[in-house]
Formats: structure tokens, C-alpha cells, sequence
């Protein structure tokens, strides 16, 4: 069994910075669990204190039902994978392999059998000789994960392996990390930034921010029943369109529903799920009037930037992340979309309306 | 080049080649003063052509000696002067490498003030501190011998600072990745540390053996005995006989024989230097 457990796990550096304010989670046997949070969000130095590169100031990590708060790395029955692959320049890549076999006092006809293993699934069995510096940016990550692979450890650590690659082999190396994993079965925990890596990849998704979870849970839970306005702005590209109503035009909005209409609020709508339409919603759904003003084309899908037209509106708290004040993204596919300037009127479906708290922190189910 | 530019070049070129000549002449006419006999150099006439006793001086200063009663062979010198330089430029690479590792990777009490009282002694060279370093030298018993000539200059601010300021520069996650892979400090050094950093050490290497080939004041004070004393004091001494003729061609053939250690050294290991250069990954 290689489960991860974490139990109220904090971490406080000596300067008195909190950076880890208790977490708690635990990875299922061969899951992959994805943390990702904006930057500074304590996501890698949760991930450096799973392996052990950082200490825990509380709370227990259990990796395969043993308690390690207090082992070393080497010795947690974990791999690596850094961000900048952190491969020895002076070894050959086999030897960048063999190394922590060879200081595990592992027999040498085994050392070899295992770094040929790794060298045939990650197609580099032709780069063995070669020098970090003599490999692509794409073959030294695959280095780094043979090197992860040849151990066999229970668990798969990996800190934005992919944030150095450019964009069409980070989403290569995407795919076959995925089919990687489902193929060795190994527990896995990785740390990025990115929210498409993040839903592509994860069993379970972590969203962290400010050293706390703000969400755990399928990615596709995740991304249909946001927890926060912070999850919902930050998972999903563009992000949620977030509108401030105050209690009337809560109550208005939700006529008739005893959940919503106490106070001031937050709605949301993905941008996806509006519509150019020419008539309004039907009972319950949204209506907005907006004024295009601004269009991005990316071909398949077109982006509309619209300013609501009504007066009065209030402000949408501008959060980093979050869009403009009063600013509107609507994603219609192909080509299609009105000119810039033009009056248009977009709805949503009432199922498609999500609402929190007036300060973010909680959804209100409808 | 030469060609494309016209006049100016050809001028640039003839300057450069008056600089050589400066810089090379002397040594050049050392050589073939090593070459004639004594007396034609004593009278003046000495000829600007090599001479025709190369091997009879040359065997004679490595093997014998000059003629003056209690000087040694120049060889004797030689090896002297090759352990003093080795030993130092070693010596100084050894702590130092080690002393900037303990301060860049390991944390403990007073780590910085140590960095600080080690930096503070580049204030105060050799001759600065000369007198009490002789002392403590007489009082260990160490005078006339070869851990006299060495062990108290092989202390290094310099190298501290520069392995130091190098060992800053390897990323950390080399570290981290070390000890997942299970190796622990020492291990880190020897398997990732020291292999990294031999350019470093080639380069420090070159300058540290000059350094302690060209050593005078400390070898002067330091060895009274004839058979411990370096090239370079021996050559002053072969010069200063009042009771009897310079022999001048000797003092000119240890003159070039004192040269050639250290040009041999920063050939081979500038090769050596390049390739590390080539090799980093930057």
C-alpha cells in the first residue's frame, strides 16, 4: 500500500512566516493528486515537506502507513522530479540514473537491467552515454523521470516538471506522463500552476491557496461546483465571470428560492456557458446587456470582451485573476461574433448560475 | 586581417611585435648567456647567437652545482622549490575547498562570523604578519624543513572566497536531488561538488603553484640549510659571492630552469582549463 496521508500539517519558517496552515489530505493507493494554486500558495513547499526537503514544524505526513516526519529523503521511498530536472552535468545519463541505485548498494546486474528497463519506456535507450548538456529540453525531462522510475519508490513526486518545456511538448510530456503513471500504478503528487495541466492530470485536484486547501476533489467536481470564488476564477480559462449583487438584485435574480435571497452576493458564470441571444432568459436564468469591446479569435473558439450596459451596475471586485470591473467574457465557438461596439444580450440557464458568499469564501447551492 | 586593413594594420602588428620583443628579449638573452662561457660574459663580448656550452652548463648546474664551496646542486633546488609550490597550491586547494564547503552547505553557530574572521586575514599577507608567523614556526621546530616552507602559507582567504562565491552559483536542487538519491554529505562532495568544480581548481591550481614557486621572503627566513633552500633564493645567493667570480652562465641556465616549472604548468593545465570550460553546462 503506497497511500499519502497528510494530518493537520503546518509549516512555520523561522522568521515567524506561516506558510503551511494545516492541510489535510490523503492520496488513495496508484492516485494522482494534483496541487495547484497561483504562486506563493505553499503548493511546492507542501510537496519539498512530502519528500522531506523541508521540515514539518506540525501535523504528520504518512506514506504508505509509516509516519516519516522524521526520516530522511533518501530514505521515504520517494521520487523526485524537479523543475529544472536538477540532473548531474558532469554524469552521463546512465549514470545520472544509476546513481542512487549505486548508493542504495544495489547489485550491478540489476542497476543495469533497471536503467535499460526505464531507458526503453522512456524511448532515450539511444542517449545513455550522452551528458545532460548534449539533450533537448524534452530528453532531459525524460532523464529526470527515468531517474524517478529506476527507483521504484512508492511514491511520484513531481514540482512543475513540465514549466520549462515550450508549449506543444509540455503538452507531449502532459499526455505521457498520465499514461506513464496509469501504467507503473504508482501514487503520485504533483505540484503546478497551471489549471489545463491540473485538470488534465489529476484523480484528485488540491486547489491551495495562501497555505490552505480551498478545494479537494475530482477535477471535473471541481470545475462544476467551485467552492470559493478563488477556485472558480481560478479553475477554468478564461476564468468564471464574477458579478457583485447586492441583496435586492440577489432577491430579484432568485425569486422564490429561500437559499439565496438573504443578503448580498456573488454570482457566477463561466463564460462558456453564456449565450448571444436575442431574446431574454427564461424564468430564473441571466440576462445581461453588454457592450462589445473587445474581440480575441483563436479559431476555434472566439472570446467576446462585452461592458455591461446597464447603469448602475455594481462593480465586480477586482482580485487578481478576476476580470475588470463590469467587464464581461463571453466564449462563443467558431468564428462567428458580433463587432466590436455592438449591443448584444447574453443569457445563461438558471442550472448554469452559481452563487456565493458576499466575501467569496463559501458557494451557496441553489 | 592584415591585408584588409592596409597601413593601420600592418602598424598595429609592428607594435605588437616591438611588445613581444621587449618581453622576450631578456629571456631569450638569458638563454644564450646560459650558453657561452663565463669569461667571454664577464669581458663583455658576449655574442647574441647561442653558444656551444649548453649541455656542459646545464649538467653542471643540475647536478653540481657552482664551484663556490657549500652551494648545492641546482637540482636540489628544483625539488624543493616543486614541493613548496605543490604542496601549497594543493594544501590551499584542499582547506579552502573544504572550509567554503562547511560555510556555504552546512549551518552552524557563528557560521557567518567565521566566514567574516577568514575574509578579514586577505588584510594581512605574509609579510604583514611575518614576525609572529616565524615564531610560532621556530617554536614547533620547524625551521629547515618543508612543513616550515608550506604549512604556514597554505592558509587561503582568496580560494575560500572563490569556492565559496562558486558553490553559491550550483543550484540547490542538485543538493536536494543528491539526497534523495540516498548520498549523504561527504558523498555530495566528492560524487557532484568536487567533479563541478575543476575548472575552478585547475584555474586556482595555476595561480597558487606560481604563487608558491615565487615565494622569497618566507623561504629566506624560514631555511638557513643549503639543501632546503628553494630556486629562487638560489639564485640570489649564486649572484652575491663577494670571494669570487659570478659564474654567469650557471645563474642564467637557473634562471631559465626556474622558469620552466611554472610555464609548463599553466600549458598543461590551461588545456585542461579550456576543456572544463567547454564542458560546463552555461
Amino acid at each position: 500500500m503506497s497511500n499519502v496521508t497528510l494530518r493537520n500539517v503546518r509549516k512555520t519558517y523561522p522568521g515567524g512566516v506561516e506558510a503551511i496552515k494545516g492541510i489535510d489530505f490523503a492520496v488513495d493507493d496508484g492516485q494522482f493528486c494534483v496541487l495547484v494554486g497561483p504562486s506563493g500558495c505553499g503548493k511546492s513547499t507542501l510537496l519539498r515537506m512530502v519528500a522531506g526537503l523541508e521540515t514539518i514544524t506540525k501535523g504528520e505526513i504518512d506514506i504508505g502507513g509509516r509516519v516519516v516526519n522524521d526520516i530522511e529523503p533518501a530514505d521515504r521511498d520517494i521520487a523526485m522530479v524537479f523543475q529544472n530536472y536538477a540532473l548531474y552535468p558532469h554524469m552521463s545519463v546512465y549514470n545520472n540514473m544509476a546513481y542512487g541505485l549505486r548508493n542504495r548498494g544495489m547489485p550491478k546486474p540489476e542497476i543495469d537491467t533497471r536503467v535499460r528497463e526505464a531507458a526503453r519506456i522512456l524511448e532515450i535507450g539511444a542517449l545513455l552515454e550522452r551528458k545532460p548538456r548534449q539533450l533537448s529540453g524534452g530528453q532531459r525531462q525524460r532523464v529526470a523521470m527515468g531517474r524517478a522510475i529506476v527507483r521504484q519508490p512508492k511514491v511520484f513526486l513531481f514540482d512543475e516538471p513540465l514549466s520549462n518545456l515550450d508549449a506543444k511538448l509540455r503538452i507531449a510530456m502532459r499526455v505521457e506522463i498520465r499514461k506513464l503513471q496509469r501504467r507503473l500504478n504508482t501514487t503520485s503528487i504533483y505540484v503546478t500552476h497551471d489549471q489545463l495541466e491540473a485538470m488534465t492530470l489529476a484523480d484528485i485536484l488540491v486547489v491551495m491557496n495562501g497555505g490552505m486547501v480551498e478545494q479537494i476533489g475530482n477535477p471535473l467536481e471541481v470545475y462544476r461546483k467551485p467552492a470559493s470564488t478563488f477556485v472558480a476564477s481560478f479553475i477554468g480559462a478564461p476564468p468564471m465571470n464574477l458579478i457583485t449583487l447586492d441583496a435586492d438584485e440577489i432577491r430579484a435574480q432568485f425569486s422564490g428560492d429561500a437559499r439565496a435571497n438573504t443578503e448580498a452576493g456573488i454570482l457566477g458564470i463561466r463564460p462558456e456557458d453564456l449565450l448571444i441571444s436575442t431574446e431574454a432568459a427564461a424564468s430564473g436564468g441571466l440576462s445581461l446587456d453588454l457592450v462589445v469591446d473587445a474581440i480575441e479569435r483563436v479559431g476555434a473558439e472566439t472570446f467576446v470582451y462585452g461592458a455591461r450596459a446597464r447603469h448602475g451596475e455594481p462593480a465586480i471586485s477586482a482580485r487578481p485573476g478576476e476580470l475588470p470591473p463590469g467587464e464581461v467574457i463571453v466564449r462563443v465557438p467558431g468564428q462567428n461574433a458580433p463587432a466590436v461596439g455592438e449591443r448584444i444580450m447574453v443569457t445563461a440557464p438558471r442550472e448554469r448560475l452559481h452563487l456565493f458568499s458576499a466575501d467569496g469564501r463559501r458557494r451557496i447551492d441553489l | 586581417m592584415v591585408e584588409r586593413q592596409g597601413i593601420r594594420g600592418l602598424v598595429a602588428h609592428l607594435i605588437l611585435w616591438v611588445g613581444i620583443a621587449v618581453v622576450a628579449f631578456p629571456v631569450y638573452l638569458a638563454f644564450v648567456a646560459s650558453t657561452q662561457d663565463a669569461a667571454s660574459i664577464a669581458n663583455g663580448q658576449m655574442s647574441l647567437l647561442p653558444g656551444g656550452h649548453f649541455l656542459e652548463t646545464y649538467t653542471r648546474t643540475i647536478f653540481v652545482g657552482t664551484s663556490g664551496s657549500t652551494r648545492e646542486p641546482v637540482g636540489v633546488m628544483l625539488f624543493n622549490s616543486l614541493v613548496m609550490a605543490l604542496v601549497i597550491a594543493l594544501g590551499k586547494i584542499a582547506i579552502s575547498i573544504l572550509s567554503a564547503y562547511a560555510i556555504v552547505y552546512f549551518r552552524f553557530p557563528f557560521r557567518m562570523w567565521i566566514f567574516w574572521m577568514i575574509f578579514i586575514t586577505l588584510m594581512l599577507p605574509v609579510e604583514v604578519r611575518i614576525y609572529p608567523t616565524y615564531k610560532i614556526a621556530a617554536d614547533l621546530n620547524m625551521l629547515d624543513s618543508y612543513a616550515g616552507l608550506t604549512l604556514p602559507l597554505i592558509a587561503s582567504a582568496t580560494a575560500t572566497l572563490l569556492f565559496r562565491q562558486f558553490f553559491m552559483t550550483v543550484p540547490d536542487e542538485l543538493l536536494e536531488a543528491s539526497r534523495i538519491d540516498g548520498a549523504g554529505p561527504l558523498r555530495f562532495f566528492w560524487d557532484t561538488l568536487l567533479p563541478l568544480s575543476r575548472t575552478n581548481i585547475a584555474a586556482l591550481f595555476v595561480i597558487l603553484f606560481i604563487y608558491g614557486w615565487n615565494q622569497y621572503l618566507w623561504p629566506l627566513l624560514i631555511t638557513t640549510r643549503d639543501d632546503m633552500q628553494t630556486i629562487v633564493i638560489g639564485i640570489r645567493k649564486m649572484i652575491t659571492t663577494s670571494d669570487a667570480l659570478t659564474e654567469w652562465p650557471m645563474v642564467m641556465a637557473t634562471a631559465v630552469l626556474a622558469m620552466l616549472p611554472p610555464v609548463l604548468v599553466v600549458i598543461v593545465m590551461q588545456r585542461l582549463f579550456v576543456h572544463g570550460l567547454v564542458e560546463t553546462e552555461k
